[in-house]
Protein backbone atom coordinates (compact mmCIF):
# COMPACT_ATOMS: atom_id res chain seq x y z
CA UNK A 1 0.00 0.00 0.00
CA UNK A 2 0.92 3.61 -0.96
CA UNK A 3 2.02 5.69 2.32
CA UNK A 4 2.39 8.96 2.65
CA UNK A 5 5.44 10.76 4.62
CA UNK A 6 5.20 13.74 7.47
CA UNK A 7 6.93 15.51 9.66
CA UNK A 8 6.80 13.52 13.17
CA UNK A 9 5.44 16.90 14.22
CA UNK A 10 2.10 15.50 12.75
CA UNK A 11 2.30 12.65 15.13
CA UNK A 12 3.81 13.78 18.24
CA UNK A 13 4.64 16.70 20.35
CA UNK A 14 7.68 16.64 22.58
CA UNK A 15 9.90 19.07 25.32
CA UNK A 16 13.20 19.55 26.51
CA UNK A 17 15.14 19.27 29.53
CA UNK A 18 18.51 19.29 30.15
CA UNK A 19 21.19 18.34 33.04
CA UNK A 20 24.60 18.79 33.18
CA UNK A 21 25.68 18.06 28.96
CA UNK A 22 22.70 15.38 28.96
CA UNK A 23 19.58 16.62 26.99
CA UNK A 24 15.96 14.72 27.40
CA UNK A 25 13.31 14.65 24.72
CA UNK A 26 10.01 13.86 25.34
CA UNK A 27 8.11 12.36 22.12
CA UNK A 28 4.49 11.81 22.75
CA UNK A 29 1.85 10.82 20.58
CA UNK A 30 -1.35 13.25 19.66
CA UNK A 31 -3.46 9.96 19.39
CA UNK A 32 -2.70 6.42 20.70
CA UNK A 33 -3.09 4.75 17.67
CA UNK A 34 -0.26 6.56 16.44
CA UNK A 35 2.25 5.61 19.40
CA UNK A 36 2.98 2.05 17.84
CA UNK A 37 4.63 4.09 14.17
CA UNK A 38 7.15 5.74 17.24
CA UNK A 39 8.02 2.87 18.43
CA UNK A 40 8.39 1.28 15.23
CA UNK A 41 10.41 4.51 13.34
CA UNK A 42 11.65 6.63 15.97
CA UNK A 43 14.46 4.78 17.12
CA UNK A 44 17.85 5.31 18.91
CA UNK A 45 19.39 4.74 15.61
CA UNK A 46 17.65 7.49 13.91
CA UNK A 47 17.67 9.98 16.47
CA UNK A 48 21.55 9.47 16.80
CA UNK A 49 21.58 10.67 13.40
CA UNK A 50 19.35 13.16 13.55
CA UNK A 51 21.62 14.65 16.09
CA UNK A 52 25.26 13.43 14.48
CA UNK A 53 26.58 16.53 14.45
CA UNK A 54 26.56 17.24 18.33
CA UNK A 55 28.01 13.92 18.59
CA UNK A 56 25.94 12.15 20.95
CA UNK A 57 28.43 10.00 23.12
CA UNK A 58 25.05 7.21 23.57
CA UNK A 59 21.05 7.50 22.79
CA UNK A 60 19.20 5.85 24.87
CA UNK A 61 15.20 5.16 24.05
CA UNK A 62 12.62 4.71 27.38
CA UNK A 63 9.14 3.74 26.25
CA UNK A 64 5.81 4.49 28.35
CA UNK A 65 3.73 2.67 26.82
CA UNK A 66 0.81 3.63 29.29
CA UNK A 67 1.49 7.17 28.05
CA UNK A 68 2.12 6.78 24.92
CA UNK A 69 5.40 8.32 24.85
CA UNK A 70 8.88 7.94 25.14
CA UNK A 71 11.95 9.28 26.42
CA UNK A 72 15.34 10.17 24.76
CA UNK A 73 17.94 10.27 26.83
CA UNK A 74 21.22 12.27 24.76
CA UNK A 75 24.48 12.15 26.31
CA UNK A 76 27.16 14.47 25.72
CA UNK A 77 24.76 16.77 23.24
CA UNK A 78 25.51 20.17 24.86
CA UNK A 79 28.80 20.90 24.05
CA UNK A 80 29.67 21.16 28.33
CA UNK A 81 26.05 21.98 29.05
CA UNK A 82 24.89 25.07 30.66
CA UNK A 83 27.61 26.40 32.28
CA UNK A 84 30.17 25.78 28.92
CA UNK A 85 28.81 25.67 25.92
CA UNK A 86 28.85 28.52 23.75
CA UNK A 87 25.21 28.17 22.11
CA UNK A 88 23.04 30.99 23.00
CA UNK A 89 20.48 28.46 23.60
CA UNK A 90 23.03 26.73 26.43
CA UNK A 91 20.39 24.29 27.54
CA UNK A 92 19.19 23.23 24.07
CA UNK A 93 15.60 24.19 24.75
CA UNK A 94 14.69 24.31 21.30
CA UNK A 95 16.09 20.77 20.61
CA UNK A 96 13.43 19.10 20.70
CA UNK A 97 11.78 20.64 17.71
CA UNK A 98 14.75 19.21 15.69
CA UNK A 99 13.96 15.64 16.82
CA UNK A 100 10.17 15.97 15.69
CA UNK A 101 11.68 17.60 12.10
CA UNK A 102 11.98 14.00 11.39
CA UNK A 103 10.20 12.78 8.59
CA UNK A 104 7.47 9.43 9.04
CA UNK A 105 6.04 6.96 6.87
CA UNK A 106 2.25 6.13 7.31
CA UNK A 107 -0.50 4.53 5.79
CA UNK A 108 -3.12 7.20 4.33
CA UNK A 109 -5.61 6.21 6.53
CA UNK A 110 -4.20 7.37 9.69
CA UNK A 111 -3.92 11.32 8.12
CA UNK A 112 -7.26 12.45 9.39
CA UNK A 113 -5.85 12.09 13.44
CA UNK A 114 -2.63 13.76 12.49
CA UNK A 115 -2.07 17.28 14.16
CA UNK A 116 -2.46 20.17 12.04
CA UNK A 117 -4.60 18.53 9.45
CA UNK A 118 -5.57 22.20 8.51
CA UNK A 119 -2.24 23.54 8.27
CA UNK A 120 -1.15 23.90 4.74
CA UNK A 121 2.37 21.25 3.95
CA UNK A 122 5.05 22.37 5.72
CA UNK A 123 7.91 23.69 3.48
CA UNK A 124 10.86 21.87 2.98
CA UNK A 125 14.04 22.89 5.63
CA UNK A 126 17.53 21.25 5.67
CA UNK A 127 16.24 19.25 8.36
CA UNK A 128 13.34 17.77 7.24
CA UNK A 129 14.10 15.57 3.72
CA UNK A 130 11.46 12.09 2.62
CA UNK A 131 14.19 10.03 4.01
CA UNK A 132 14.99 11.50 7.32
CA UNK A 133 18.34 11.50 6.27
CA UNK A 134 20.38 15.01 8.02
CA UNK A 135 22.22 17.17 5.70
CA UNK B 1 -1.71 13.22 60.56
CA UNK B 2 -4.93 14.76 59.12
CA UNK B 3 -7.29 12.96 56.27
CA UNK B 4 -8.86 16.13 54.71
CA UNK B 5 -7.68 16.46 50.97
CA UNK B 6 -4.67 18.60 50.81
CA UNK B 7 -3.94 21.16 47.92
CA UNK B 8 -0.48 22.83 47.29
CA UNK B 9 -0.47 25.39 45.28
CA UNK B 10 2.80 26.76 43.08
CA UNK B 11 3.48 30.20 42.73
CA UNK B 12 7.42 30.23 41.19
CA UNK B 13 9.15 27.94 38.69
CA UNK B 14 12.59 29.74 38.88
CA UNK B 15 14.23 32.41 39.82
CA UNK B 16 13.37 35.01 37.89
CA UNK B 17 9.55 33.95 37.77
CA UNK B 18 6.54 36.27 37.36
CA UNK B 19 6.07 37.84 40.64
CA UNK B 20 2.28 38.12 39.88
CA UNK B 21 2.08 34.22 39.97
CA UNK B 22 1.25 33.75 43.75
CA UNK B 23 -2.23 36.13 43.88
CA UNK B 24 -4.96 33.98 42.17
CA UNK B 25 -3.18 30.48 43.34
CA UNK B 26 -3.76 31.94 46.77
CA UNK B 27 -7.22 33.08 45.92
CA UNK B 28 -7.85 29.56 44.57
CA UNK B 29 -7.01 27.81 47.78
CA UNK B 30 -8.75 30.39 49.79
CA UNK B 31 -12.11 29.67 48.29
CA UNK B 32 -11.45 26.06 48.18
CA UNK B 33 -11.05 25.80 51.73
CA UNK B 34 -9.47 22.48 53.60
CA UNK B 35 -5.71 21.74 53.95
CA UNK B 36 -3.64 24.21 51.80
CA UNK B 37 0.12 24.94 51.20
CA UNK B 38 2.10 27.49 48.48
CA UNK B 39 5.29 26.51 47.23
CA UNK B 40 7.97 28.65 45.44
CA UNK B 41 10.46 26.81 43.96
CA UNK B 42 13.61 29.48 42.58
CA UNK B 43 16.43 27.35 42.81
CA UNK B 44 18.15 26.19 39.63
CA UNK B 45 21.98 24.44 38.99
CA UNK B 46 23.82 28.00 39.11
CA UNK B 47 21.36 30.17 41.19
CA UNK B 48 23.26 28.87 44.44
CA UNK B 49 26.41 29.98 43.84
CA UNK B 50 25.47 33.22 42.05
CA UNK B 51 23.56 33.79 45.66
CA UNK B 52 26.57 32.63 46.95
CA UNK B 53 28.32 35.43 45.20
CA UNK B 54 25.86 37.73 46.23
CA UNK B 55 26.40 37.38 50.35
CA UNK B 56 30.03 37.47 49.70
CA UNK B 57 29.60 40.94 48.62
CA UNK B 58 26.66 41.47 51.29
CA UNK B 59 26.23 39.02 54.60
CA UNK B 60 22.65 40.04 54.99
CA UNK B 61 22.02 39.54 51.07
CA UNK B 62 22.27 35.66 49.36
CA UNK B 63 18.69 34.71 49.60
CA UNK B 64 16.29 34.98 46.19
CA UNK B 65 16.13 38.42 45.25
CA UNK B 66 12.75 38.43 44.24
CA UNK B 67 11.64 37.39 47.17
CA UNK B 68 10.34 40.97 48.95
CA UNK B 69 7.73 41.28 45.67
CA UNK B 70 6.78 37.45 45.26
CA UNK B 71 5.43 37.09 48.31
CA UNK B 72 4.45 40.55 49.93
CA UNK B 73 0.78 40.36 47.85
CA UNK B 74 0.20 36.88 49.18
CA UNK B 75 1.49 36.86 52.82
CA UNK B 76 -1.07 38.48 54.87
CA UNK B 77 -3.80 35.95 53.42
CA UNK B 78 -1.47 32.92 53.67
CA UNK B 79 -1.30 33.63 57.25
CA UNK B 80 -4.53 34.58 57.80
CA UNK B 81 -6.45 31.32 55.89
CA UNK B 82 -3.96 28.85 57.85
CA UNK B 83 -1.89 28.16 54.26
CA UNK B 84 1.79 27.08 55.28
CA UNK B 85 4.46 28.99 53.17
CA UNK B 86 7.05 25.96 51.78
CA UNK B 87 10.10 27.95 49.48
CA UNK B 88 13.86 27.25 48.76
CA UNK B 89 14.37 30.55 48.23
CA UNK B 90 16.84 30.48 51.11
CA UNK B 91 19.44 30.00 48.39
CA UNK B 92 22.76 30.81 50.03
CA UNK B 93 20.98 32.48 53.33
CA UNK B 94 18.19 30.60 54.62
CA UNK B 95 18.27 32.19 58.11
CA UNK B 96 18.51 35.99 55.96
CA UNK B 97 15.57 35.13 53.96
CA UNK B 98 13.71 33.96 56.93
CA UNK B 99 14.26 37.24 59.04
CA UNK B 100 13.19 38.84 55.96
CA UNK B 101 9.96 37.99 56.18
CA UNK B 102 9.85 38.10 59.69
CA UNK B 103 10.32 41.48 58.76
CA UNK B 104 7.50 42.43 56.12
CA UNK B 105 5.11 40.17 58.44
CA UNK B 106 6.08 43.52 60.89
CA UNK B 107 5.74 46.09 58.73
CA UNK B 108 1.82 44.37 57.36
CA UNK B 109 1.76 44.78 61.19
CA UNK B 110 0.90 40.66 61.48
CA UNK B 111 1.73 38.78 64.70
CA UNK B 112 4.91 36.86 64.13
CA UNK B 113 4.53 33.96 62.00
CA UNK B 114 6.17 30.68 62.93
CA UNK B 115 8.93 30.35 60.63
CA UNK B 116 11.45 27.53 60.50
CA UNK B 117 14.72 27.24 58.21
CA UNK B 118 16.07 23.94 56.80
CA UNK B 119 19.97 24.13 57.20
CA UNK B 120 22.52 21.30 56.46
CA UNK B 121 22.88 22.00 52.65
CA UNK B 122 25.79 23.75 52.99
CA UNK B 123 28.85 21.16 52.49
CA UNK B 124 31.30 24.00 51.65
CA UNK B 125 33.02 23.82 54.69
CA UNK B 126 35.79 22.22 56.18
CA UNK B 127 33.93 19.89 57.86
CA UNK B 128 33.20 17.79 53.76
CA UNK B 129 36.62 19.77 52.16
CA UNK B 130 37.89 16.38 52.65
CA UNK B 131 35.59 14.39 50.96
CA UNK B 132 34.93 16.47 48.27
CA UNK B 133 38.40 16.84 47.34
CA UNK B 134 38.31 12.86 46.77
CA UNK B 135 35.39 13.13 45.17
CA UNK B 136 35.98 16.19 42.58
CA UNK B 137 39.42 17.48 43.66
CA UNK B 138 40.92 16.75 40.10
CA UNK B 139 37.96 18.81 38.55
CA UNK B 140 38.43 22.25 40.27
CA UNK B 141 42.17 22.00 41.10
CA UNK B 142 43.39 25.25 40.77
CA UNK B 143 39.85 27.04 40.73
CA UNK B 144 38.64 28.79 43.28
CA UNK B 145 35.41 27.15 44.24
CA UNK B 146 31.84 29.43 45.62
CA UNK B 147 29.44 27.19 46.59
CA UNK B 148 29.18 23.36 47.34
CA UNK B 149 25.57 22.10 48.14
CA UNK B 150 23.91 18.57 49.31
CA UNK B 151 20.21 18.12 47.56
CA UNK B 152 18.01 17.60 50.66
CA UNK B 153 15.05 15.78 50.67
CA UNK B 154 11.99 15.87 52.42
CA UNK B 155 11.87 15.01 56.31
CA UNK B 156 12.87 18.45 57.54
CA UNK B 157 10.49 20.20 55.92
CA UNK B 158 7.77 17.33 57.25
CA UNK B 159 9.09 17.46 60.83
CA UNK B 160 9.06 21.67 60.79
CA UNK B 161 5.59 21.74 59.72
CA UNK B 162 4.40 18.85 61.79
CA UNK B 163 6.25 21.31 64.67
CA UNK B 164 3.40 23.60 63.46
CA UNK B 165 5.97 26.20 61.28
CA UNK B 166 4.00 28.44 59.31
CA UNK B 167 6.63 29.19 56.87
CA UNK B 168 9.67 26.70 55.96
CA UNK B 169 12.84 28.27 53.97
CA UNK B 170 15.34 26.15 52.91
CA UNK B 171 18.36 26.19 50.97
CA UNK B 172 19.27 23.79 48.73
CA UNK B 173 16.42 21.13 48.42
CA UNK B 174 15.43 18.90 45.89
CA UNK B 175 12.69 20.13 43.62
CA UNK B 176 9.72 17.75 44.59
CA UNK B 177 11.09 17.65 48.11
CA UNK B 178 9.32 20.80 48.54
CA UNK B 179 5.70 19.05 47.96
CA UNK B 180 6.76 15.43 49.58
CA UNK B 181 7.21 17.50 52.23
CA UNK B 182 4.19 18.42 52.82
CA UNK B 183 2.37 16.17 51.49
CA UNK B 184 4.55 13.71 54.12
CA UNK B 185 3.55 16.07 57.09
CA UNK B 186 0.34 16.53 56.36
CA UNK B 187 -0.80 12.74 55.72
CA UNK B 188 1.99 11.38 58.53
CA UNK B 189 3.46 9.33 55.44
CA UNK B 190 6.23 7.27 56.92
CA UNK B 191 9.70 7.74 55.21
CA UNK B 192 9.65 4.22 53.88
CA UNK B 193 6.35 4.09 52.65
CA UNK B 194 7.88 4.06 48.96
CA UNK B 195 4.50 4.15 46.79
CA UNK B 196 3.14 6.88 48.62
CA UNK B 197 6.09 9.02 48.89
CA UNK B 198 6.94 8.32 45.09
CA UNK B 199 3.41 10.16 44.21
CA UNK B 200 4.19 13.04 46.41
CA UNK B 201 7.16 13.13 45.07
CA UNK B 202 5.57 13.42 41.86
CA UNK B 203 3.17 15.52 42.19
CA UNK B 204 5.90 17.92 43.38
CA UNK B 205 7.80 17.14 39.69
CA UNK B 206 4.40 18.33 37.97
CA UNK B 207 4.24 21.48 40.23
CA UNK B 208 7.84 22.47 40.64
CA UNK B 209 8.31 24.45 37.03
CA UNK B 210 5.21 26.45 37.75
CA UNK B 211 3.15 27.41 34.77
CA UNK B 212 5.26 24.62 32.63
CA UNK B 213 2.64 22.26 33.56
CA UNK B 214 -0.15 25.05 33.04
CA UNK B 215 0.65 25.78 28.82
CA UNK B 216 3.65 27.43 29.34
CA UNK B 217 6.92 25.94 27.55
CA UNK B 218 4.41 24.04 25.72
CA UNK B 219 2.51 26.78 22.94
CA UNK B 220 2.74 26.26 19.44
CA UNK B 221 0.53 28.12 17.11
CA UNK B 222 -1.76 26.00 14.96
CA UNK B 223 -0.82 22.87 16.84
CA UNK B 224 -0.76 23.40 20.62
CA UNK B 225 -3.41 26.22 21.40
CA UNK B 226 -3.05 28.22 24.48
CA UNK B 227 -5.32 30.31 25.58
CA UNK B 228 -4.46 33.71 27.74
CA UNK B 229 -0.64 32.59 27.83
CA UNK B 230 -0.21 36.49 28.84
CA UNK B 231 -1.73 35.94 32.06
CA UNK B 232 -1.00 31.89 32.61
CA UNK B 233 -2.85 30.02 35.71
CA UNK B 234 -0.12 28.34 38.07
CA UNK B 235 -0.62 25.20 39.50
CA UNK B 236 -2.18 23.65 42.12
CA UNK B 237 -2.23 19.91 43.17
CA UNK B 238 -4.68 18.04 44.79
CA UNK B 239 -3.30 15.12 46.36
CA UNK B 240 -5.09 12.42 48.24
CA UNK B 241 -4.37 10.37 51.15
CA UNK B 242 -2.78 7.51 48.52
CA UNK B 243 -0.72 9.78 47.19
CA UNK B 244 -2.57 10.38 43.74
CA UNK B 245 -2.96 13.58 42.62
CA UNK B 246 -5.14 16.32 40.15
CA UNK B 247 -3.39 19.09 38.79
CA UNK B 248 -5.33 21.97 38.40
CA UNK B 249 -5.22 25.87 38.33
CA UNK B 250 -7.34 28.51 39.31
CA UNK B 251 -10.28 30.04 37.96
CA UNK B 252 -10.48 32.86 35.60
CA UNK B 253 -6.35 32.40 34.47
CA UNK B 254 -5.00 31.72 30.72
CA UNK B 255 -3.27 28.60 30.24
CA UNK B 256 -4.72 25.03 29.66
CA UNK B 257 -4.01 21.65 31.40
CA UNK B 258 -4.99 18.66 29.77
CA UNK B 259 -3.35 15.51 29.22
CA UNK B 260 -0.70 16.70 27.06
CA UNK B 261 0.70 19.46 29.04
CA UNK B 262 0.86 17.12 31.98
CA UNK B 263 3.00 14.33 30.04
CA UNK B 264 5.46 16.80 28.82
CA UNK B 265 5.78 17.81 31.91
CA UNK B 266 5.68 14.58 33.59
CA UNK B 267 8.46 13.63 31.87
CA UNK B 268 11.00 17.06 31.65
CA UNK B 269 14.06 16.47 33.05
CA UNK B 270 13.45 12.94 33.41
CA UNK B 271 16.18 9.80 32.63
CA UNK B 272 15.28 6.60 33.12
CA UNK B 273 11.05 6.67 33.69
CA UNK B 274 11.43 3.62 35.91
CA UNK B 275 14.02 5.26 38.32
CA UNK B 276 13.37 8.91 38.77
CA UNK B 277 16.21 9.55 41.68
CA UNK B 278 15.03 12.27 44.57
CA UNK B 279 16.76 12.16 47.90
CA UNK B 280 13.74 10.60 49.33
CA UNK B 281 12.87 8.15 46.86
CA UNK B 282 13.28 6.12 43.60
CA UNK B 283 10.15 7.15 41.87
CA UNK B 284 8.83 4.75 38.88
CA UNK B 285 6.32 6.42 36.45
CA UNK B 286 7.00 3.38 34.24
CA UNK B 287 2.90 2.48 34.19
CA UNK B 288 1.40 5.46 35.64
CA UNK B 289 -1.35 7.15 34.09
CA UNK B 290 -2.40 10.63 32.66
CA UNK B 291 -6.12 10.88 32.85
CA UNK B 292 -8.08 14.07 32.07
CA UNK B 293 -11.28 13.95 34.35
CA UNK B 294 -12.41 17.32 33.55
CA UNK B 295 -11.60 21.26 32.14
CA UNK B 296 -8.52 22.46 33.66
CA UNK B 297 -8.23 19.12 35.62
CA UNK B 298 -5.86 15.94 35.10
CA UNK B 299 -5.14 13.20 37.25
CA UNK B 300 -2.24 11.31 37.73
CA UNK B 301 -2.08 7.55 39.28
CA UNK B 302 -0.14 4.19 39.23
CA UNK B 303 3.22 6.10 40.25
CA UNK B 304 5.23 3.57 42.01
CA UNK B 305 8.38 4.00 44.50
CA UNK B 306 11.40 2.23 45.77
CA UNK B 307 13.44 2.71 48.24
CA UNK B 308 15.58 6.00 48.56
CA UNK B 309 19.56 5.92 47.36
CA UNK B 310 21.94 6.07 49.99
CA UNK B 311 23.89 9.08 49.43
CA UNK B 312 22.62 12.09 48.17
CA UNK B 313 23.45 14.42 45.30
CA UNK B 314 26.17 17.48 45.63
CA UNK B 315 26.68 20.22 43.41
CA UNK B 316 30.16 22.45 43.58
CA UNK B 317 30.26 25.41 41.57
CA UNK B 318 33.43 27.38 40.83
CA UNK B 319 34.73 29.87 39.08
CA UNK B 320 36.00 28.95 35.48
CA UNK B 321 36.46 31.89 33.78
CA UNK B 322 35.09 34.82 31.28
CA UNK B 323 32.61 34.47 28.30
CA UNK B 324 32.74 37.25 26.18
CA UNK B 325 29.84 37.19 23.60
CA UNK B 326 28.37 40.10 21.03
CA UNK B 327 26.22 40.50 17.67
CA UNK B 328 26.49 42.82 14.63
CA UNK B 329 23.99 42.79 12.18
CA UNK B 330 23.76 42.85 8.04
CA UNK B 331 20.32 43.27 6.46
CA UNK B 332 19.55 43.38 2.30
CA UNK B 333 20.93 42.10 -0.91
CA UNK B 334 24.02 39.91 0.52
CA UNK B 335 23.53 40.19 3.76
CA UNK B 336 24.25 36.22 4.52
CA UNK B 337 27.40 36.52 2.36
CA UNK B 338 28.39 39.86 4.57
CA UNK B 339 27.70 38.05 7.77
CA UNK B 340 29.63 35.34 6.79
CA UNK B 341 32.37 36.98 5.48
CA UNK B 342 32.73 39.06 9.23
CA UNK B 343 32.46 35.66 10.45
CA UNK B 344 35.80 34.93 8.53
CA UNK B 345 37.65 37.80 9.57
CA UNK B 346 36.70 37.59 13.01
CA UNK B 347 38.47 33.75 12.63
CA UNK B 348 41.70 35.28 11.48
CA UNK B 349 41.68 37.94 13.86
CA UNK B 350 41.14 35.98 17.21
CA UNK B 351 43.18 33.07 16.77
CA UNK B 352 44.68 31.81 19.59
CA UNK B 353 41.89 33.15 21.92
CA UNK B 354 39.93 29.75 22.36
CA UNK B 355 37.70 28.37 20.27
CA UNK B 356 35.23 31.04 18.47
CA UNK B 357 31.64 29.93 17.51
CA UNK B 358 29.88 32.08 15.53
CA UNK B 359 26.26 31.69 14.42
CA UNK B 360 24.24 33.57 11.45
CA UNK B 361 21.02 34.21 13.24
CA UNK B 362 18.04 33.89 10.56
CA UNK B 363 19.90 31.34 9.05
CA UNK B 364 21.57 28.66 11.72
CA UNK B 365 22.33 29.51 14.92
CA UNK B 366 20.84 26.97 18.34
CA UNK B 367 20.64 24.19 16.66
CA UNK B 368 24.27 24.66 15.75
CA UNK B 369 27.19 23.09 17.77
CA UNK B 370 30.05 24.70 18.85
CA UNK B 371 32.76 23.23 16.62
CA UNK B 372 30.46 24.59 14.14
CA UNK B 373 29.72 21.50 11.77
CA UNK B 374 26.37 22.23 11.66
CA UNK B 375 26.87 25.80 9.82
CA UNK B 376 29.38 24.37 7.41
CA UNK B 377 26.83 21.96 6.58
CA UNK B 378 24.12 24.30 5.46
CA UNK B 379 24.70 25.59 1.94
CA UNK B 380 25.07 29.39 1.70
CA UNK B 381 22.16 31.32 0.98
CA UNK B 382 20.81 34.52 0.45
CA UNK B 383 19.04 35.64 3.68
CA UNK B 384 18.66 38.85 3.81
CA UNK B 385 18.05 40.11 7.28
CA UNK B 386 20.95 38.40 9.55
CA UNK B 387 22.88 38.69 13.03
CA UNK B 388 26.24 37.46 12.98
CA UNK B 389 26.41 36.18 17.04
CA UNK B 390 29.65 35.44 18.26
CA UNK B 391 31.21 33.89 21.69
CA UNK B 392 34.18 32.54 23.10
CA UNK B 393 35.33 31.70 26.63
CA UNK B 394 38.86 32.06 28.28
CA UNK B 395 39.84 31.65 31.32
CA UNK B 396 42.17 35.07 30.65
CA UNK B 397 39.99 37.90 30.89
CA UNK B 398 42.24 40.00 28.69
CA UNK B 399 42.02 37.27 25.82
CA UNK B 400 38.22 37.24 26.00
CA UNK B 401 38.01 40.89 25.80
CA UNK B 402 39.69 40.95 22.57
CA UNK B 403 36.46 39.70 20.94
CA UNK B 404 34.69 42.34 22.35
CA UNK B 405 37.28 44.74 20.63
CA UNK B 406 37.31 42.85 17.12
CA UNK B 407 33.79 42.78 17.06
CA UNK B 408 33.37 46.41 17.88
CA UNK B 409 36.14 47.23 15.60
CA UNK B 410 33.65 45.50 12.45
CA UNK B 411 32.09 48.97 12.32
CA UNK B 412 34.91 50.63 10.39
CA UNK B 413 36.90 47.33 9.16
CA UNK B 414 34.36 44.79 8.49
CA UNK B 415 31.85 44.17 5.41
CA UNK B 416 29.35 47.17 4.71
CA UNK B 417 26.45 47.92 6.21
CA UNK B 418 27.35 46.64 9.38
CA UNK B 419 25.56 47.60 12.37
CA UNK B 420 24.11 47.25 15.81
CA UNK B 421 26.96 46.19 17.66
CA UNK B 422 26.14 44.43 21.29
CA UNK B 423 28.81 42.87 23.19
CA UNK B 424 29.10 41.79 26.41
CA UNK B 425 31.45 40.05 29.07
CA UNK B 426 31.15 38.51 32.28
CA UNK B 427 32.86 35.85 34.91
CA UNK B 428 31.15 32.59 34.36
CA UNK B 429 30.73 29.55 36.63
CA UNK B 430 31.47 25.73 36.37
CA UNK B 431 29.42 22.75 37.77
CA UNK B 432 30.81 19.08 39.07
CA UNK B 433 28.35 16.92 40.65
CA UNK B 434 29.18 14.07 43.30
CA UNK B 435 27.26 11.80 45.58
CA UNK B 436 28.05 11.97 50.00
CA UNK B 437 26.74 9.28 51.90
CA UNK B 438 23.51 10.81 53.37
CA UNK B 439 24.82 10.30 57.31
CA UNK B 440 27.46 12.47 56.78
CA UNK B 441 24.92 15.27 55.71
CA UNK B 442 22.04 15.90 58.12
CA UNK B 443 19.34 18.10 57.57
CA UNK B 444 18.33 20.24 60.62
CA UNK B 445 15.44 22.84 62.09
CA UNK B 446 16.04 25.93 63.16
CA UNK B 447 14.11 28.65 64.43
CA UNK B 448 13.69 32.12 63.65
CA UNK B 449 12.23 34.21 66.38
Amino acid sequence: MKQIVVPLYRLAHGRTGDKGNRSNISVIAWHERLYPLLVEQVTEARVAQQFAHRRPTRVARYLCPTLHAMNFVLDDVLDGGVNDSLNLDAHGKALAFLLLDMSIRLPPELAPILAGAAMPEPPNSPNFNTTGDTP
Amino acid sequence: MNSTLLRVGCAAGFSGDRTDAAGPVVDALIAAGGSAALIFETLAERTLALAQLARRQDPDAGYEPLLQPMLAPVLERCLRHGIRIVSNFGAANPVGAAKCIAAMARELGLPAPRIAVVLGDDVSGPAHAAALQARVGSATAGRSIVSANAYLGAEAIAQALSEGAQIVVTGRVADPSLTLGIAMAHYGWAVDDWDRLARGAMAGHLLECGAQVTGGYYADPGFKVVPGLAALGYPIAEIAADGTCTITKPAGTGGLIDEHTVKEQLLYELHDPTAYLTPDVVADIGEASITAVGTDRVCMAGVRGHARPEELKVNVCFESGWLAEGGISYAGPRAEARARLAAGVLRERLQGCGMLRADLIGVASVFGDDGGRWLAAQPDGDARDVRLRVALRNADRALAERLVRELTALYTCGPAGGGGVRTSIRPTLGTVSCLLPRATVPARVEWIA
